[in-house]
């Protein structure tokens, strides 16, 4: 494991205590400051908060919110809450699969962009609702999706 | 504390914030230094207004003119007229859908005046980041009066009595949950608060973390204080909700600095302190066992409750389980009186506590309204009055279909039973359920076999798994929406529906199994001519299962207003559109796939469908 990697793991495990109790936490940081939950680092926590793997692996695969394999730098949620779906939001999945040629849950070649579907999240007067990396928006439309992103092929 | 002439209070809700409500503020502060107003206006960030669909909103105080659909461009105006001229501006302001008169007092709009509000009695009026602004306005004197001038005992009697009941949808009398808690063995009890709001359509738990999270940490401690033997409690929170997740991190903090969590808070002799655990993205979790496991660490899957949690719950230890709304009218129903908080509503509770529904409920009206949003209104209020009084009726002049409450354990209410007033029984003996408060208003253009998939698609997904009842249950139904939507399904298929609804009702482990078929029901009942159009005649009377639809092109259409753009062309996966650069454009039905490509990017809607 890199250096960087490592320090980074530990600072983690550290800031829960090394509990097992807390494990989902710990797996939210790693997955926020990763963009996934990298296989040595699941390795150090079991290790090091004594838990085992199988167990990781078992939480990691059940909840939606952790991936196993890397996501895209720009991570594109649709949300898929009723209000979204009732205005169209699998039509707004079917622009983005068009325009980023790949399909729901995979990934950009580029890394850049992957497209998945969430849970609501929420925002239902702004239906349909996209939501890349951490901004917002709504309401989106078919004709929008482009322009959408646009803002964030440089980035 | 400096007093200013006009305050300005711009809502920093998640959906008013993503309209760039922030951008808002920094140019009202700009424009306001410009004209030399600092000393008269001031400008504050609030917790969710619930208009989401008007927003990013500003009210002026003390006035309360409401400003909606504002954009930074509008500011250097309204500064200029409001600000410093004494002239509000009109066209920034809500008109009704029908006229197009502004109405300029946010108290005299109807989707405001029609709510009675308790749990969200602080929305857009305070600072959610500010423990001040929420002591202000009264906040922290239920817990003041509880601990200092009542027994336990007598909080547990105010709130029994009270009538209130779970606002997560299940409706269990509080104080008797309470009680359960309280008279169980153990020496160390914990209070939980549910804010994983997994219903998709509802939003009630965000909007009330998000504008007054003080609310729910007071309600807590006057929980714990009432049950007793309870020095932790925890808060778990699902992860797509940042915000809530940043203020009640705020909050708490807050709290712990004023004493108000801790060590002998406020000097009583009672210790207590509460966490936030972060949900993963699960929906089972919002199930009480299923979070308490989640809690521990352990994935998040529900248990048989031949012993209920009050008892037996995270670690194995007596937990009162409650859900944000819940905790939030806690500390009212202190401060108020039992009476004042069971005048409200249906029913009466004085010697059953099922006997009624009590107080208010926070519903999120959203999908095909004007007016979407969050409303707080008392129990009993007929449903039509949520969706044409407060909603403002259908979008564009559209038809009313039904209106989905409870999320996917709910079900569909049709037009002809719009009467029914809002109440734990009335909604459940419709085959619906009260929920979490999400209600979802579907017009004419939804196709009710669709929406019932969509629902069983959801809990398909996030069934854990471990009954087989609903693991493979809900698969086979699924299978065969799936099939009735492209147009494969038998009339013996709507008979299988029902059969395998009424045996997964009854045999799964928890709610979300026991609960998932009530949108194939409900739809079943009030819409079978839809499910009947589908197998029969294999046709979507609203157009919205693809494969049942024939796409061609409307040779006028096309030729005049898009001048043959061949933009349908370039996007038909099939190469099923025949057609040169500025002629008419045609659909090959033979290669057609019916994906409705066309349809979704044509500008001229030149695509016809049929």
């Amino acid at each position: 494991m890199e250096y960087d990697t490592h320090t980074k793991a530990e600072e983690i495990i550290c800031r829960w205590d090394r509990k097992p109790e807390n494990i989902i936490e710990m797996m939210h940081d790693i997955q926020n400051e990763f963009n996934y939950l990298p296989r040595d680092v699941l390795f150090e926590i079991s290790k090091e908060a004594r838990i085992p793997l199988s167990k990781i692996y078992s939480i990691a695969t059940f909840y939606n919110a952790f991936s196993l394999k890397p996501k895209g730098k720009h991570r594109i949620c649709v949300c898929l809450g009723t209000p979204c779906h009732a205005l169209g939001a699998s039509r707004i999945v079917n622009a983005l699969e068009r325009e980023l040629n790949i399909k729901r849950g995979d990934v950009t070649p580029d890394m850049k962009f992957s497209i998945e579907e969430t849970g609501c999240v929420g925002t239902c007067g702004l239906a349909p609702v996209v939501i890349i990396g951490e901004d917002l928006f709504g309401p989106v439309t078919v004709d929008g999706v482009p322009r959408l992103l646009k803002k964030y092929e440089s980035k | 504390m400096k007093r200013y002439r006009l305050q300005l209070m711009v809502c920093a809700g998640t959906g008013c914030v993503s309209n760039h409500s922030v951008e808002i503020k920094d140019a009202l502060d700009r424009e306001i230094e410009k004209h030399k107003l600092q000393n008269e206006a001031e400008v504050v960030f609030t917790g969710c207004n619930g208009f989401c669909g008007a927003g990013p909103i500003v009210v002026v105080q003390p006035d309360g003119v409401f400003y909606q659909l504002l954009k930074t461009a509008d500011i250097p105006h309204l500064v200029e007229e409001h600000l410093l001229k004494g002239r509000p501006v009109k066209k920034l302001m809500y008109s009704p859908p029908a006229e197009k008169i502004p109405i300029p007092k946010m108290s005299d709009i109807p989707f405001f005046s029609d709510q009675t509000l308790i749990a969200l009695r602080n929305r857009g009026m305070i600072d959610p980041e500010q423990i001040d602004d929420y002591i202000a306005r009264g906040g922290y004197k239920g817990l003041v009066k509880a601990l200092t001038m009542m027994t336990p005992d007598e909080v547990l009697k105010e709130i029994k009595s009270s009538g209130l009941r779970g606002r997560g949808g299940g409706g269990f009398p509080t104080g008797v949950k309470w009680e359960s808690c309280k008279h169980a063995h153990g020496d160390i009890k914990h209070v939980i608060c549910n804010a994983d709001e997994g219903d998709p359509g509802a939003f009630m738990d965000r909007s009330i973390i998000e504008g007054d999270p003080h609310a729910v940490i007071e309600g807590m401690i006057i929980g714990a204080y009432a049950i007793e033997k309870v020095h932790q409690g925890y808060i778990y929170v699902r992860m797509e909700y940042p915000l809530a997740i940043k203020r009640f991190q705020i909050a708490i903090k807050q709290a712990r600095e004023y004493g108000l969590l801790g060590e002998n808070i406020l000097d009583a002799g009672f210790t207590f302190d509460i966490d936030i655990r972060r949900g993963a993205g699960a929906f089972v979790c919002g199930e009480s066992t299923a979070l308490m496991a989640s809690v521990e660490g352990k994935p998040g899957e529900p248990r048989a409750k031949y012993i209920h949690t009050v008892e037996r719950g995270l670690w194995e230890r007596p937990t009162c389980l409650n859900n944000v709304e819940t905790w939030a009218n806690v500390p009212q129903i202190i401060l108020k009186g039992a009476q004042w908080f069971s005048s409200i509503g249906t029913g009466d509770v004085s010697a059953d506590p099922w006997g009624g529904s009590k107080g208010t409920k926070v519903f999120s009206l959203a999908g095909k309204v004007n007016n979407t949003g969050l409303v707080e209104v008392p129990m009993g209020i007929p449903l039509r009055d949520i969706v044409f009084k407060i909603g403002g009726g259908i979008r564009d002049g559209k038809k009313f279909k039904a209106v989905q409450t409870g999320g996917p354990s709910g079900g569909f209410i049709p037009e002809s039973l719009l009467d029914l007033p809002v109440d734990y029984e009335e909604l459940t003996k419709v085959g619906s359920m009260m929920g979490s408060g999400g209600m979802v208003v579907t017009d004419e253009d939804n196709c009710m076999v669709d929406m019932a998939r969509y629902f069983l698609a959801f809990t398909q997904a996030e069934s854990c798994g471990k009954c087989t009842p609903c693991r493979e249950g809900t698969k086979q139904m699924l299978d065969i929406l799936d099939r009735i939507s492209v147009g494969e399904g038998t009339e013996e298929d709507l008979v299988t529906l029902e059969d395998l609804s009424n045996v997964i009702v009854e045999s799964s482990l928890c709610a979300l199994g026991g609960s998932a078929p009530n949108p194939v029901l409900t739809t079943l009942k009030y819409f079978r001519e839809e499910y009947e159009a589908h197998v029969k005649d294999k046709k979507c009377p609203s157009h919205t299962c693809r494969k049942l639809n024939t796409y061609s092109i409307d040779e006028k259409i096309c030729l005049k207003l898009g001048h043959g753009c061949h933009v349908c062309v370039k996007h038909c996966p099939d190469a099923a559109i025949i057609g040169e650069r500025k002629q008419v454009h045609y659909i090959d039905p033979a290669k057609c796939s019916k994906c409705g490509v066309c349809y979704d990017v044509c500008n001229f809607k030149a695509v016809q469908v049929a």
